[in-house]
């Protein structure tokens, strides 16, 4: 048997109080000392973050970041915002219990390669399934950090660790179309270093109502170093990059001369536009409902970033668990006024004098 | 003293009543058959008339972990054996005076527990060749001397009931499915059971298909009428109302009424609440129960897994919601880890374990107490957690509110011990009026409370006489703060890698569980201090204990009897309690748990009896420990 559960339009922050008064990046810092290796990419995130919160114009005490364990993880005591350190890949279940009881806060969730797609990947994809009104950053920095250096679900097979001396045997996940896979709502990616483009994702995911991920290509020098290097060099990055813009053709390279197209069989295709023509470049919509558009594109990219899309894959609504779970609530409330003492009475009683 | 029963009366059939009529007491009745012949429905209704006629009772339903076992045998086996009285009774009985054996599994299965002259009542339609040899039956023991020490009333159940139901134009095979009722029936006769009841619950149950509501009534009245018609029955009894305190009673299992008392809680403190749970035996009852009642606030989460339902539950209680989950043992297990977070940030959260057999998966539908250790100990590091237990079904009502008391004032996970038996087992409860349970409510942090002048909020500042440090919930203007699981500095609550902070850390985190208010041990001595034993006891046991001590006391035996309802801490006089006896025997569900415990604060000898048979103990059993130990004491 099912029912109809009724379907909120909202955005992702309609319910979140906001303010007037002008915000900066630094009302954003706590007090603590922030303890990254130096030249860890958690830093320049950090720094997008704590400038990008105040466009949302945001009460600062209705934002929440809850993170798992791991560098990353540290992420909410850098913060003067509400925040939870928690343990390891479990920081999307106990937002789901805030988010679902909260609808007033903004809760964001910190997580890495490790805690999300390895001891924590069941709670990971089970929020995205649902659809809780959570904003999950992924920064992937392809290792285990905090642990000394072992790989990591998204580390290249092959890879020599510390604890793979001959090499990984592991294939690694592609987080974008893992997520995509548990039916997210939501799906970005950005780099580390370029904070135009994150900030970009970032706020689209604000807005969203329902889970986003946005995986975060980030740069550990210490264990893993220059894994997004290709990304970074000007020239390479220009031939692998696929920035996805809505409403425009999907096209990058030197001059734009390569560009997206359909596939033989249905799917995604990089070729050269002089060869697909510009009429057959594909126009990049994130609200095609069918994930079968926005996993293809996930998939024109592979682990060696030979092609690497970034920005929105995929925006679409669909309602939120924590909505329906609230109106669920709501609808019972208005139907049965709570009566405690009724309750305990229940229907078959007898008195004793 | 009089008792009126709503719903009840003489009901819809009424007996001239040829037979003659006992007055008894007390009566066990079990109810045995094939897992699928709907024995706990049976046993359930027999059990509300019993309700509704005002006697006091309990109850213990017994089934297997298979939702079919294969059909016939012996594993698939399910009963649901009811006490019922005219006084206050403790337990659901050892030894049942009747049992409705509706196959020849059943009889084989439960046949030793019958005492001699009980009464067996059979469906001997289903005493085939081929369902003997199933069960490993080489004659009939219908047949037989097997039975011969019992009055045995031989009913073809199925062919009745199929007589009964020819008209309604139901199948065959429809027909026979309805010859539980036919049972219920027929002993809703031989005790005088009023029947309204259970009429009007077929009609709800089955409002959907009217026509099986019609079927199931004609075979429970087709019962009745065989044993009003018939004469094998020569005999009926009557089990007068039970003299139990005044006011209004309602019968309830141990499930139901902790999700009631949850509900309650979320009343009595104002607080929303958050069940995050996920489906185990023999604690899902709880999450169907909490489902029901959205409209007192109450949102239950399923979760993906064990360790994210108590997830959900931590991160609504960091929130500012009621947090709760509910599980059995091996969830405990998964949920460890989260239980230690709670510890480290010191946040309200109600973890509810109905425990059941272990280790590993264990006897899931069978009871034990043996998670005691593991509620005390189970996690790394110095991680304290205050422990109740409830000792009877209603008593989980109490119990809930108590747990979340405790959670709220101390800021603490706190674990509530259930168990099968209680979880499962029913007994009336004197319903509770609102206004007297306990207020619960709580106060949330609303200014900066550092005492250095600078305006910041401090996360572990503590109330001086509780321990407890506030609770400033998210969207609280100025108190922006950062909690996790990493140790924190004392009061200012930054990370803290200080050697001597940690330690201090460590003993205040004790010393706030230690120092939490838990009323002091009553022992109940009828033979004003002559006793030179105590027996004690935790959670469900506390019924078999109880109804033991009343049967040596009945030999002119003095013993004392207590029962601890909070593990942890202990209450503040059971040291001088223990000592002032000459012996304490500790009756458990496991090898010796609180014993250990008792054994360790207290440098106290414990006379430990244990039995793991995923079984409550019987009081008959117990009587006889306690006899010879009270023996033992005055021979010494
Ligand atoms: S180990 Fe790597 S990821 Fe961790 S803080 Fe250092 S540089 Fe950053």
């Amino acid at each position: 048997m099912t029912t109809d559960l009724g379907l909120p339009a909202l955005g992702g922050l309609d319910l979140v109080p906001g303010t007037d008064e002008a915000q900066k990046a630094k009302d954003y810092k706590s007090d603590q000392e922030v303890r990254w290796c130096p030249g860890c990419g958690d830093y320049v995130v950090l720094n997008t973050i704590q400038s990008f919160l105040p466009t949302l114009g945001l009460k600062r005490e209705n934002i929440v970041f809850v993170s798992g364990i791991g560098c990353s993880s540290r992420f909410p005591y850098y913060m003067n915002t509400y925040g939870m350190h928690s343990i390891h890949g479990r920081a999307p279940a106990i937002a789901t219990g805030l988010a679902t009881t909260r609808p007033d806060l903004s809760v964001w969730v910190v997580t890495g390669d490790g805690d999300a797609l390895s001891i924590g990947g069941n709670h990971l994809i089970h929020a995205l399934r649902r659809n809780v009104n959570l904003k999950i950053l992924l920064f992937n920095n392809r290792i285990y950090g905090l642990t000394k250096g072992q790989y990591s679900p998204t580390s290249d097979q092959g890879m020599v660790t510390k604890s793979t001396p001959m090499g990984s045997v592991d294939t690694p996940f592609n987080p974008v179309s893992l997520a995509l896979g548990a039916e997210a709502t939501f799906v970005g990616r950005a780099l580390d270093s370029d904070k135009k483009g994150l900030t970009e994702v970032l706020t689209a995911a604000a807005q969203h109502r329902g889970s986003a991920l946005v995986e975060i290509y980030q740069n550990c020098p210490i264990f893993n170093d220059g894994a997004f290097d290709v990304l970074k060099d000007r020239d390479e990055a220009e031939r692998r990059i696929i920035p996805l813009r809505t409403g425009e053709p999907i096209r990058f390279g030197p001059d734009g001369d390569y560009g997206v197209t359909r596939s033989a069989w249905g799917g995604l295709e990089v070729g050269k536009v002089s060869e697909i023509g510009e009429d057959n470049l594909v126009v990049h919509d994130p609200a095609i409902t069918d994930t079968a558009y926005a996993f293809a594109l996930s998939r024109l990219g592979g682990q060696d970033l030979h092609h690497t899309p970034t920005g929105i894959f995929r925006q679409v609504t669909r309602p939120t668990y924590d909505d329906l779970a609230r109106h669920q609530v709501e609808q019972a409330r208005e139907a049965k006024t709570p009566d405690l003492q009724a309750l305990l009475r229940g229907k078959d009683t007898w008195t004793v004098t | 003293m009089s008792t009126s029963a709503n719903g009840s009366g003489t009901g819809a059939l009424s007996a001239s009543r040829p037979t003659e009529v006992n007055q008894l007491d007390r009566v066990v009745i079990r109810f045995a058959g094939d897992s699928g012949d709907g024995m706990q429905l049976t046993g359930d209704r027999f059990t509300s008339e019993a309700a509704a006629f005002g006697n006091d009772l309990a109850t213990l339903p017994n089934f297997p972990a298979e939702i079919r076992a294969p059909q016939g045998t012996i594993p698939g086996v399910s009963s649901f054996q009811v006490h019922f009285a005219d006084y206050d009774i403790l337990t659901p009985g050892d030894r049942p005076d009747v049992l409705v054996a509706m196959n020849p599994a059943a009889l084989k299965a439960n046949l030793a527990d019958v005492p001699r002259g009980g009464t067996v009542i059979v469906n001997v339609d289903e005493f085939t060749k081929r369902n003997l040899s199933k069960v490993g039956y080489a004659a009939d023991p219908l047949e037989d001397d097997t039975l011969s020490a019992f009055e045995v009333h031989r009913v073809a159940m199925s062919t009745l009931t199929q007589g009964a139901l020819a008209e309604t134009g139901l199948g065959k095979k429809d027909a026979e499915r309805c010859k539980n009722m036919f049972a219920l029936g027929l002993l809703s006769w031989m005790y005088h059971r009023p029947t309204e009841g259970t009429e009007r619950f077929l009609r709800e149950k089955f409002a959907k298909k009217p026509d099986i509501a019609e079927a199931n009534i004609l075979a429970f009245r087709a019962g009745w009428n065989y044993g009003e018609t018939t004469e094998s029955f020569a005999t009926t009894f009557e089990v007068a109302p039970a003299k139990l305190a005044p006011g209004t009673y309602r019968q309830i299992t141990g499930n139901a009424a902790l999700a009631y008392g949850i509900v309650a809680a979320g009343q009595r403190s104002g607080l929303p609440i958050l069940l995050g749970t996920y489906p185990i035996t023999p604690a899902s009852d709880i999450l169907h129960e909490l489902s029901k009642h959205k409209n007192f606030g109450v949102t239950t989460f399923q979760a993906e897994d064990e360790i994210a339902g108590i997830g959900a539950a931590l991160g609504a209680s960091y929130g500012g919601a009621l947090g709760v989950t509910s599980t059995s043992g091996p969830g405990v297990a998964l949920k460890s880890e989260t239980i230690g977070l709670g510890v480290m940030t010191e946040l309200p959260l109600v973890v509810i374990d109905v425990q059941r057999g272990g280790p590993s998966t264990g006897l899931p539908t069978k009871t034990e107490q043996a998670d005691l250790l593991q509620a005390m100990f189970g996690r790394n590091g110095e991680s304290p957690v205050p422990i109740v237990a409830p000792c009877s079904p209603a008593d989980c009502f109490d119990i809930a509110l108590e747990a979340t008391r405790i959670a709220l004032t101390y800021r603490t996970p706190v674990l509530l011990l259930s168990d099968g038996a209680v979880a499962n087992g029913s007994e009336p409860w004197l319903i509770p009026d609102v206004d007297d349970l306990p207020d619960l409510r709580v106060s949330f942090a609303t200014e900066p409370n550092a005492t250095d002048g600078s305006g910041e909020f401090w996360p572990y500042l503590r109330d001086p006489r509780t321990l407890a440090r506030e609770w400033a919930v998210p969207g609280t203007p100025g108190l922006q703060h950062r909690i996790g699981g990493l140790e924190k500095a004392d009061g200012k609550g930054s990370i803290s890698y200080d050697p001597d902070n940690h330690d201090h850390m460590v003993r205040v985190r004790q010393a706030k569980i230690d120092g939490i208010d838990v009323p002091d041990l009553a022992v109940d001595d009828p033979s004003g201090g002559k006793a030179r034993v105590l027996a004690l006891g935790w959670g469900s046991s506390y019924g078999p204990i109880g109804a033991a001590c009343r049967r040596v006391r009945k030999r002119g035996l003095p013993i004392a009897q207590a029962h601890l309802r909070h593990l942890n801490p202990f209450p503040a006089n059971l040291g001088d309690v223990l000592r002032s006896y000459d012996l304490v025997v500790v009756p458990e569900m496991n090898m010796g748990q609180l014993a250990m415990l008792l054994r360790a604060k207290y440098l106290v000898d414990i006379r430990s009896y244990n039995k793991v048979a995923g079984l409550p103990f019987k009081a008959e059993e117990l009587e006889g420990v306690f006899t010879d130990i009270i023996k033992e004491v005055v021979a010494a």
